[in-house]
């Protein structure tokens, strides 16, 4: 018995990406780019639903504030609210969360020397919801599955660093192999690419670094995980440092993955907007 | 310790310690009822929330980038430019001498890839 990562999936999580599905614009010539590069990887994963996905993101000053800023955390809920972020929720259902799983992880990832902010109650932000809706585009009354939220703190410096984020994925890794019932897991790693949103490299994009991190993602991550803060802050940007959370992700899965599809495209809004998905069935 | 990287604010401990209060003042915009009552009267509000002098009258300046200065995350600060209808192409103007329309414009262009 094991709960076995059928896939991750990396995407940005660019709150004007949901914008755009929201309000009808993906055949926008501004956004058709993005969304026609989306394509191949929904069909692929519309056709492969796991029974429970876990996102890795961080929240926005929507269901956490800097009274509290903890490094790593866990949903442990049933459900999740979707956010009200100042101007109404976006359109997209409720996440209905799965908490033996949570729990499950939680015990077996502090065990191991990771010890997660325990979340009983969270308003998921786009962070959480834009990572979905590129998932899955027309959810109707429910996602595909329940889906349980792992934080990180990529806001505040310091960051963990991108050893310890993929040091985590390892251990979700072994956590769901332990896990006493027969279920697949997809995992989504969530954020970048390169980007800058204040001062006076604000809009900086740096797309030889993003092709360097999406080629090592699938066969180097080792090597990503050698990044430094800093150099992760002067490569990628102040918050293109938020890639470290798809260290998170390919950590979970195996030593060998395959590429089914990956995307890049600029701009979503002030960013690099990256897709990248590995079927963790590889061999 | 952490060297320098020219053009690129980073949100460290000391800067959140510093711009707390008014941080939390942008995140309580989420609600309505808040954003009328700051709308009413900005300099009370900042007040009630315990914001310093320079604080306060960036907030009601909108000088965003004393707001940054002054220990503003950004995404706490888009909070009150979302409030004026102030899109992050907009704040992104600000930020480097651009009007919106030229930032958005580097943007689809490729972004600013002369500053990496």
């Amino acid at each position: 018995m094991s709960a076995e990562v059928i896939w991750g999936l990396a995407t940005s999580h660019v709150p004007s990406i949901g914008a755009a599905m929201d309000r009808g614009k993906t055949e926008d010539p501004n956004w058709k780019g993005l969304f026609d590069g989306y394509r191949p990887a929904r069909e692929w994963l519309a056709e492969h639903r796991p029974d429970v996905a876990i996102v890795i993101y961080n929240d926005h000053a929507n269901g956490i504030d800097l009274d509290i800023v903890p490094t790593f955390g866990i949903g442990t809920a049933d459900r999740y609210t979707v956010a009200d972020e100042g101007f109404g929720k976006r359109p997209v259902p409720d996440v209905i969360g799965d908490p033996d799983l949570s729990l499950h992880l939680l015990e077996t990832l502090v065990d191991d020397g990771f010890d997660l902010t325990v979340f009983q109650e969270l308003d998921v932000d786009h962070g959480f919801t834009v990572p979905l809706s590129v998932w899955t585009p027309d959810p109707g009354d429910a996602w595909p599955c329940p889906v349980i939220p792992l934080l990180v703190n990529v806001i505040q410096y310091p960051q963990p660093t991108a050893k310890r984020c993929y040091a985590l994925g390892q251990a979700i890794g072994r956590a769901l192999k332990s896990y006493p019932k027969d279920i697949t897991v997809g995992i989504l790693g969530t954020g970048g690419m390169s980007h800058q949103l204040a001062g006076a490299r604000a809009g900086m994009i740096n797309p030889e670094f993003d092709a360097m991190f999406m080629a090592a993602i699938e066969s180097d991550p080792a090597k990503l995980a050698a990044l430094s803060r800093e150099e992760l802050i002067r490569e990628a940007g102040s918050e293109g440092i938020e890639m470290i959370m798809w260290l998170i992700m390919r950590g979970a899965m195996n030593e060998r993955v395959r590429k089914v599809h990956s995307h890049y495209f600029v701009p979503a809004s002030n960013t690099a907007a990256g897709l990248a998905l590995f079927d963790n069935r590889a061999s | 310790m952490r060297s320098e990287i020219p053009g690129t604010p980073v949100f460290d401990g000391q800067t959140s310690r510093r711009g707390f209060r008014m941080n939390k003042l942008f995140m309580s915009l989420r609600f309505a009822e808040n954003r009328e009552r700051f709308r009413a009267d900005e300099g009370a509000y900042c007040d009630e929330f315990g914001l310093s002098p320079e604080q306060r009258q960036a907030v009601i300046d909108r000088d965003w980038q004393a707001m940054i200065d002054l220990g503003g995350s950004i995404f706490y600060v888009y909070k009150l430019a979302m409030m004026d209808g102030r899109s992050m192409q907009y704040l992104g103007g600000v930020f480097t001498g651009m009007t919106e329309e030229e930032f958005v414009a580097a943007m689809r262009a490729g972004g600013r890839t002369d500053v990496r």
